[in-house]
This record gives structure tokens, C-alpha cells and sequence, in this order.
């Protein structure tokens, strides 16, 4: 057989848990597309796309007519197996008690078992940031423990949405450390607080909830985690000096990779004047950030682009910041991204929500941003922006997270058809599909 | 400076309704096809709809080539214009009612056009078992509280079941928060304060019916929370019943069975698929979400598919929002019908739009796209079942409420007078720091 593909010139596919997708149409979104080609996966990867594949006996085949092949989505804002019932503080593993505790792992409290998992992955999303405390409000973020006055929540996890155990589902165990900047007026790059517009309006006023008390709060908390990155600096010499007597310190410990640049510091700040802290602080810092859930980008955008910071954009499905922004002003922040050259990726920040993520990049597509720029924000720039590019693509080579589709994967009457995760075909069923065949066969 | 920026905001609103003709559109009528061809509205009223319709003189032509045209977009379950939702110091409420605290300038309203909605349905909350009178509005924006009436629809009530009418009781009768705990704390206690109330209530309706039939003596004491009761009881008004699991739903067809009136909607209706049968036995609609899940125990079991699964079993089902910005995208939100379960597009698109005009009583006015119904109509850019659609234009009978165009080109002049309202204020406030200073030498 493999001397008949070899006389024929072609290649043929082998391995005995090999699966090819024949006749299907490639969209690997890091280049052109491939029409009626085939696609192998064996041992987990992409082993080969081509118009020219033989599949040997005994492999599984997949015909692809008239169907579609995407790199799987990924979700770069969740808190995905650490949150199931956001009202049920029991069911909630966000927003540990503590101001600065980076030594904290997201990856090992995640509930492989949770039934988010199933839900958000026959959707198409094959793989998600989960963090410690999204600092996003809903989902849970924030919500318990001592969330709500934290700084840094702990180390984000990028982990496939399926698999045996944590360390299964683990693609990058510590992605990122979660920071959630101080607001002017309110806490945590939140979004609520006072208004840039209405804060300039305020000349100095006095009295406790005056501006001038804000900007001493806000001072304050600044100077706090300036203050945490000196220690950990301090500690950092201290360790390479290897003095006699030194013993480590877990919290110290973990900020060592984001001082050393080996992981970047993922920021929640939403307001233009917050960003324009965080950036100034990470470069004091010397340490690579990525910003997460921006709102205004119009003004942000040029000093994003300029220092060559990333975004993970929220909800593009949000009401607008204030009340007089225009009515679109949460659909069009992609677009404004595109147009002031900032990297983005999306994320949705609420469980719930993580199966509309396709969806929030489409709106985004109504309200301006190029097609093939949304596509790219839930799969290669996601990948890129937290350093993992063997996922986000369909190559050669690649992880083999793939969705087989009806159609364009953004569209909400595509449905999926096949779905592989780590090489491994993905049953598309979950709790919910099982109720629906449970209930509409009731007599 | 809120008001005037508010007032910024606004768009005048045309003082008599013109004539349009809406031309080479595909219009998705809901009830009658879809189809190439072209509206003429007249008098606030659809008054032609084909292939080709009459072009009247002085009528303005809406060129809709390569855009659609839907009826608006009706919310059953709203929150918005209103300056207060829940009342929840008692488990009957009856006696509020929501056209008390409307409040038209409430930019919520004008996003909610934006996103095609022209009418919704305004719900008291759900803290009570029984909560307060209801009623729909229409997205009239710059109109007054009372313009934005629906007029002549039939009034509404506000009940709840589970989890968020039992959260203010406390079994152990001690204070919640500071607050003093409040019956009921359980699912059985909820359905004890619904019947306790119809009991009450059917009692009050045979001493008024008594006197009516003489109308001799001293009338009954009016009750203004049994008023609203007697007249659920006499089919005046309708029950909308915030509710979850399968159980309470069952719970509350009972009860009203038991005392003889009917629900006229379950809404959010979660578990509704595990007793659809019931539901379409005792006639009551149902209006969901599309996809919420999860955010709470009662929502666990909550599934994509509610919808599709109620409707195959005979239900009459819409899709609300509950939410001031999900009500900004219910075209898409009825996409997800079609995705999860199956159904056609026009069925699907009916759960936004004559559904829930059906469920609320006023499909003879709106809901779909038919000669003689109110001129409530939503142009989009693209296929509407798609979050790649845009609203272009809202009518309201008739009138051009948004108009996407205008609200772009206007960008410019509303920035620019709110920046001379900054720069004002700035100005006013300048001197009071002077003053400070001076004082302080």
C-alpha cells in the first residue's frame, strides 16, 4: 500500500489510531484556504493536509464534503472548571482571600468533571484561559473570598476543554499572573467607578468621596503593588546571590517568572487612564503584560499599539460604558483595536457565556472589524498573545484541535459536526443534549 | 447637565406620520412568508404589502435593496424605563403597578430601538410571590411616560416562583441582612401565599359581584391589593409568572386550575420542558431565554433546546431578554432556536415577534407584517437570525424612531455640545476654586 502511494506520488497516511477527513474544505486561518483537500491526525497532531492522501485500511475516515475544518476556538478570559453555579459560593473556587498571592494555580483546582467543559466544547471552543478571579463581575469573578479587594489573584492556566484530570488538560499550567489594577473612584479595572469625563470635571475637590480623596486611594494602591514588585525584585537578588541562610518564599517565588519576562502579567484594566498607568508600571517594571477587558480603545489604542501591548477584548456583546457613549460603543471596540493596530484576542469573562464566544466575534464584524480579523481573535492571536502557537491553527505539525463544520464557525446556524481535541474525537453531547432526547421523548 | 445631555441624545420626534414606501426588501412578514417586494406605510398603518405596492405622492422611498424588514421586535420580559422594579416588603404586592414609575428617559429605551425592539413588556421583579401590576410600552423615545403606552393592552401581574421570592424568608425567622425575614422561605410556602391570596381574593370578588347584582347599601371596602387579584379572576389581567423548576411550574398550573383563572405566560419557564405537555393543557405560554444556564441552582438544569422542545409539544413560546442589553440583540437570540433544536427560521423569528404579541394580547396591532397592524417595522442590513446584522431603521407607527444614518452623522454634534457643557461647567466651577484658595490665605 505505501509502495502504491509512493508509485502514485502521494503521500499515505499511516498509524493505526490515524483519522482523515477527506474531501473537506481547510480553513487554517494562517493562510489561504484549501478546498476538498484531506486532513490526517494521528498521535494528538496534524500529521498532514493535502489533495493528493491516500488513507491506509484500518484507519478511521471522515468524509468531508461540503464541510469545513477550523483550528478549534479558544476563549482567552474564563474560569472554566473553577466556577459552576456562580449563586452557590460552594460551587465557586474564584477570588481566594488575599491581596498579592501570585503563588496561587488556577490549573489545580479545575473540575475536569465540571459540565461546562462538555457544554462550551460542542461549540467548538477546544481550549480557554482560566483564571483565578476574572475581575470581570458576573461568573463569579471577584464575587467570594477576598476577591473583590485583590491585586494579584493568583496564576492563570491555559488548559484544553477536555481531559482526564487537570494535568491532562493542561497546555500551559501557568499562562499568566493575574493583576487587577486599581480604578480611580472604585476597584479593580472594573469599568464602574467615576467616568473619565466626569472625573476631569473635577478640579481638585475635597471631601471623602472628592476627587482629590480618590486619587490619593488610587496613589495609594498603586504605590502598594510597586511596592510588592520591589520585594519580589529584592527577593530576587537575594536568591541568585544564593547567600547562606536564604529561604524561599512561595508568594516571591511565582513573581520570579514575570520578572523575568518568561510570563507576562495579564492586567485588568478597563478605563484609557487605568491602561495608561498599567503600561507606565509594567515599563518601570521591565515586564511583558497583556491587558484584559479594555473599554475604551479609541483612546487607549495608540499608546497600546505604540508599546506593543496586547488585548484580550471583554464582552463585545455589552452595554455601552456610560450612559452617554454611543449606543454601539462596546460593538465597535474590536474594530477600533483593528484600526489602531493593537493585538487582540477575545474572551467572553462569564462561563455562561463561553459558548457565544463565536458570536461576540461576529457582532464585532457587523460593527467594522474585518472577517478574517475576528476569526483570528478566537483562534492564532489567542495562541500567540499567551505563547502557545502549536494550537490556534490547522498545519502541519499542529495540535490537532479542530472543528469540522457546516459552515463559517462564526454564524450561528452552523452547526459542528466533528470535533477533536488533542487528536481525540470529541462526543458532541453533553448534559444538555441529553436532556433534550430525555424530554422530547416524553409521551 | 445629566438632563441636557440627555436631551442631546434625543431624537425629535416627527410630528405627523409620513408616508413610506419600503422598497425591494426581503420582507420576513412571520405570518405570511417571506418574499422580495416592497411596504407602503400610510397613517402609522402597514397599508400595502407585495411584490409592488402603490407609491403615493409626497411618499418617502426607503430604498431597502439587499436589506430585510421584519416586524419590530417584541420584549415579553423587560426592566427598563422604569425607576423602580421590585417591591418586596410584602409577598403580595398587587397593589403597585409599574405605569406608576415609567420613566421615559431612560437611555435604555433608545438602545433597545436601536436593537429593533419596539415593544416590551415591563415586569415588576420577582422578590414576592406575588409581585406588582405590569404593562407593555412601546419604544416610543422622546414621547412622554404616558405616550409610551401600549394602548388598550391588557393590563398584567407579576408573579414568582423558587428561589428569589424564598430568598427574603428565613426558616429560622431570624433578619436577613438586617432585615426582618419575610414568608415564605420554601417552594411550599410560595404556593401556601399565591393560594392564601386567591382564597382572599375569590372571597372579596363574591361580595362585589353581590353588591353589583343590587347595587343597593353600602358597597364592599375597595381592596387595592384584591383589585388586582379580581380582576386576574375575571380575565382582565394577566398572570406573567417568573418561574424555573419543573415542580413549581406544575405548582402554579394547579392552583390557578384550583381557583379558576388562567397564566397567561411563564416566564423564564427554565424546566418548562419537562412539563410541556401540562403547559399546553392549561393553555399558558411560555417565554425563555435562549441559552442562560448555570448562574444559579434553579438554572442547572436549564437547556438550549427549551425552546424548540416547548414549541414541538404545543406551546405558544417567545424569547425574552430580562436584560437591557441581551434585549439589544433578540434577532440573534432567536437564531439560536434554528441552531438548537431545529426549528425554521420563520418559526424561529415568531418567538421575537407574533409570539409574543400573541401572549400579550396585541397581535391584532403587532407582531407581524400585515396590512391594517400598526407600522412597527425593523429594517436590517443582513439576514436578521445573525449577530453579522445590523438594525438600519425603526419604525413605530410609522414614525422613524432610529435610523442608524442619522445617528452615525449626529455623532459629531452631540460630542461637540457636550464638550461646550463640560467646557460650561468647567467655567462655572472655576471661580468656587478661587474663592477656596483665598479663603485659605
Amino acid at each position: 500500500m505505501r509502495l502504491l502511494g509512493i508509485l502514485l506520488g502521494c503521500s499515505v497516511a499511516l498509524a493505526a489510531d490515524t483519522v482523515v477527513i477527506r474531501n473537506v474544505d481547510v480553513y487554517p486561518v494562517s493562510g489561504a484556504e484549501m478546498k476538498g483537500v484531506s486532513v490526517v491526525i494521528t498521535e494528538g497532531k496534524i500529521a498532514d493536509i493535502g489533495a493528493k492522501i491516500i488513507p491506509a485500511k484500518g484507519m478511521r475516515v471522515i468524509e468531508g464534503k461540503g464541510l469545513r475544518v477550523y483550528p478549534g476556538m479558544i476563549d482567552s478570559g474564563t474560569e472554566l472548571g473553577l466556577s459552576e453555579v456562580p449563586a452557590v459560593r460552594e460551587t465557586v473556587d474564584t477570588g481566594e482571600i488575599g491581596e498579592f498571592m501570585p503563588q496561587l494555580r488556577a490549573l489545580s483546582a479545575v473540575n475536569p468533571e465540571s459540565e461546562h467543559f462538555p457544554v462550551v466544547r460542542v461549540n467548538g471552543i477546544t481550549s480557554v484561559m482560566t483564571f483565578p478571579s476574572s475581575g470581570g463581575g458576573g461568573g463569579g469573578g471577584g464575587r467570594f473570598g477576598g476577591g473583590d479587594r485583590q491585586f494579584i489573584s493568583g496564576q492563570a492556566a491555559l488548559i484544553h476543554t477536555d481531559g482526564w484530570t487537570w494535568e491532562d488538560m493542561a497546555i500551559d499550567r501557568s499562562a499568566a499572573v493575574h493583576l487587577i489594577f486599581p480604578t480611580l473612584g472604585g476597584r479593580g479595572g472594573r469599568g464602574g467607578a467615576v467616568p473619565d469625563s466626569i472625573l476631569d470635571l473635577i478640579p481638585g475637590g475635597g471631601g471623602a468621596t472628592g476627587f482629590t480623596a480618590s486619587k490619593r486611594t488610587y496613589d495609594g494602591q498603586v504605590a502598594k503593588i510597586t511596592e510588592f514588585f520591589e520585594m519580589a525584585r529584592q527577593y530576587q537578588k537575594e536568591r541568585a546571590a544564593k547567600l547562606p541562610g536564604f529561604k524561599p518564599v512561595l508568594k516571591l517565588e511565582a513573581m520570579m517568572p514575570i520578572l523575568e519576562g518568561k510570563v507576562p502579567l495579564a492586567v485588568s484594566a478597563a478605563r484609557a487612564s487605568v491602561i495608561h498607568d498599567a503600561i507606565s508600571f509594567a515599563e518601570k517594571q521591565k515586564i511583558k503584560i497583556v491587558i484584559l477587558q479594555p473599554r475604551d480603545i479609541a483612546k487607549a489604542g495608540p499608546e497600546l499599539k505604540a508599546k506593543n501591548v496586547p488585548v484580550i477584548l471583554g464582552r463585545v456583546l455589552a452595554l455601552p460604558q456610560e450612559e452617554d457613549s454611543p449606543y454601539d460603543g462596546a460593538f465597535t471596540q474590536p474594530a477600533e483595536a483593528y484600526k489602531a493596530g493593537v493585538k487582540f484576542a477575545f474572551g467572553t469573562f462569564n462561563n455562561e457565556f463561553v459558548r457565544n464566544l463565536p458570536y461576540q466575534a461576529a457582532t464585532a464584524v457587523a460593527f467594522g472589524l474585518p472577517y478574517e480579523e475576528a476569526l483570528k481573535a478566537v483562534t492564532v492571536n489567542a495562541a500567540q498573545i499567551w505563547g502557545h502557537t502549536e494550537i490556534g491553527v490547522v498545519e502541519k505539525g499542529k495540535v490537532a484541535d479542530l472543528m469540522v463544520t457546516t459552515g463559517d464557525p462564526l454564524e450561528i446556524s452552523t452547526q459542528i459536526k466533528y470535533l477533536f481535541i488533542k487528536g481525540k474525537e470529541i462526543q458532541l453531547v453533553n448534559k444538555q443534549t441529553r436532556l433534550y432526547e430525555k424530554y422530547m421523548s416524553r409521551q | 447637565m445629566k438632563n441636557s445631555l440627555l436631551a442631546a441624545l434625543l431624537v425629535a420626534a416627527p410630528l405627523c406620520a409620513q408616508t413610506y414606501v419600503i422598497k425591494n426588501a426581503t420582507v420576513m412578514t412571520v405570518s405570511k412568508g417571506t418574499f422580495k417586494g416592497s411596504i407602503l406605510v400610510k397613517d402609522g398603518k402597514i397599508a400595502e404589502v407585495g411584490e409592488k405596492v402603490m407609491e403615493p405622492q409626497g411618499a418617502k422611498i426607503i430604498d431597502a435593496s439587499n436589506q430585510y424588514v421584519i416586524p419590530g421586535i417584541i420584549d415579553c420580559h423587560s426592566h427598563i424605563a422604569v425607576d423602580a422594579i421590585n417591591e418586596g416588603s410584602v409577598s403580595v404586592s398587587s397593589m403597585v403597578d409599574m405605569r406608576d414609575v415609567i420613566n421615559p428617559e431612560d437611555i435604555a429605551i433608545y438602545r433597545a430601538l436601536a436593537g429593533g425592539v419596539t415593544t416590551a413588556n415591563i415586569l415588576h421583579g420577582s422578590a414576592n410571590a406575588i409581585g406588582g401590576k405590569t404593562l407593555p410600552l412601546k419604544m416610543r423615545w422622546g414621547k412622554t411616560a404616558e405616550e409610551m403606552i401600549f394602548e388598550g393592552a391588557t393590563p398584567g401581574i407579576k408573579f414568582a416562583l423558587g428561589e428569589n421570592p424564598k430568598r427574603a424568608g428565613n426558616p429560622t425567622g431570624q433578619a436577613i441582612n438586617g432585615q426582618t425575614a419575610r414568608y415564605p422561605a420554601t417552594r411550599m410556602g410560595v404556593e401556601d401565599v399565591i393560594r392564601e391570596a386567591f382564597n382572599n381574593a375569590k372571597a372579596y370578588k363574591a361580595e362585589w359581584d353581590a353588591w353589583e347584582v343590587k347595587k343597593t347599601g353600602i358597597p364592599p371596602r375597595k381592596d387595592l391589593q384584591m383589585e388586582a387579584l379580581k380582576e386576574v379572576l375575571e380575565g382582565k389581567r394577566y398572570v406573567h409568572a417568573h418561574s424555573y423548576r419543573a415542580d413549581e411550574i406544575l405548582m402554579l398550573l394547579r392552583v390557578a386550575d384550583d381557583y379558576g383563572f388562567k397564566i397567561r405566560t411563564l416566564q423564564h419557564v427554565l424546566e418548562g420542558y419537562k412539563v410541556a405537555k401540562e403547559i399546553a393543557a392549561h393553555g399558558a405560554g411560555a417565554s425563555t431565554f435562549s441559552d442562560w444556564w448555570s448562574y444559579k441552582v434553579e438554572a442547572f438544569d436549564a437547556i438550549p433546546y427549551n425552546a424548540a422542545i416547548m414549541q414541538k409539544k404545543g406551546v405558544l413560546v417567545s424569547l425574552n431578554s430580562d436584560d437591557a442589553e441581551l434585549m439589544r440583540h433578540l434577532n440573534s437570540e432567536a437564531g439560536k432556536a434554528v441552531k438548537y433544536g431545529g426549528l425554521s427560521e420563520t418559526e424561529a423569528l415568531a418567538m421575537v415577534t407574533l409570539n409574543p404579541a400573541k401572549q400579550l394580547g396585541i397581535d391584532n396591532r403587532v407582531g407581524s407584517i400585515e396590512v391594517g397592524k400598526d407600522a412597527d417595522l425593523v429594517i436590517y442590513d443582513k439576514f436578521p437570525l445573525s449577530d453579522y446584522a445590523k438594525v438600519q431603521k425603526v419604525l413605530i407607527d410609522g414614525n422613524i424612531y432610529f435610523d442608524r444614518d442619522n445617528e452615525i452623522s449626529g455623532r459629531g454634534a452631540k460630542q461637540a455640545e457636550k464638550q461646550k457643557l463640560i467646557d460650561k461647567e468647567k467655567q462655572n466651577r472655576a471661580p468656587q476654586g478661587v474663592t477656596t484658595r483665598r479663603g485659605g490665605q
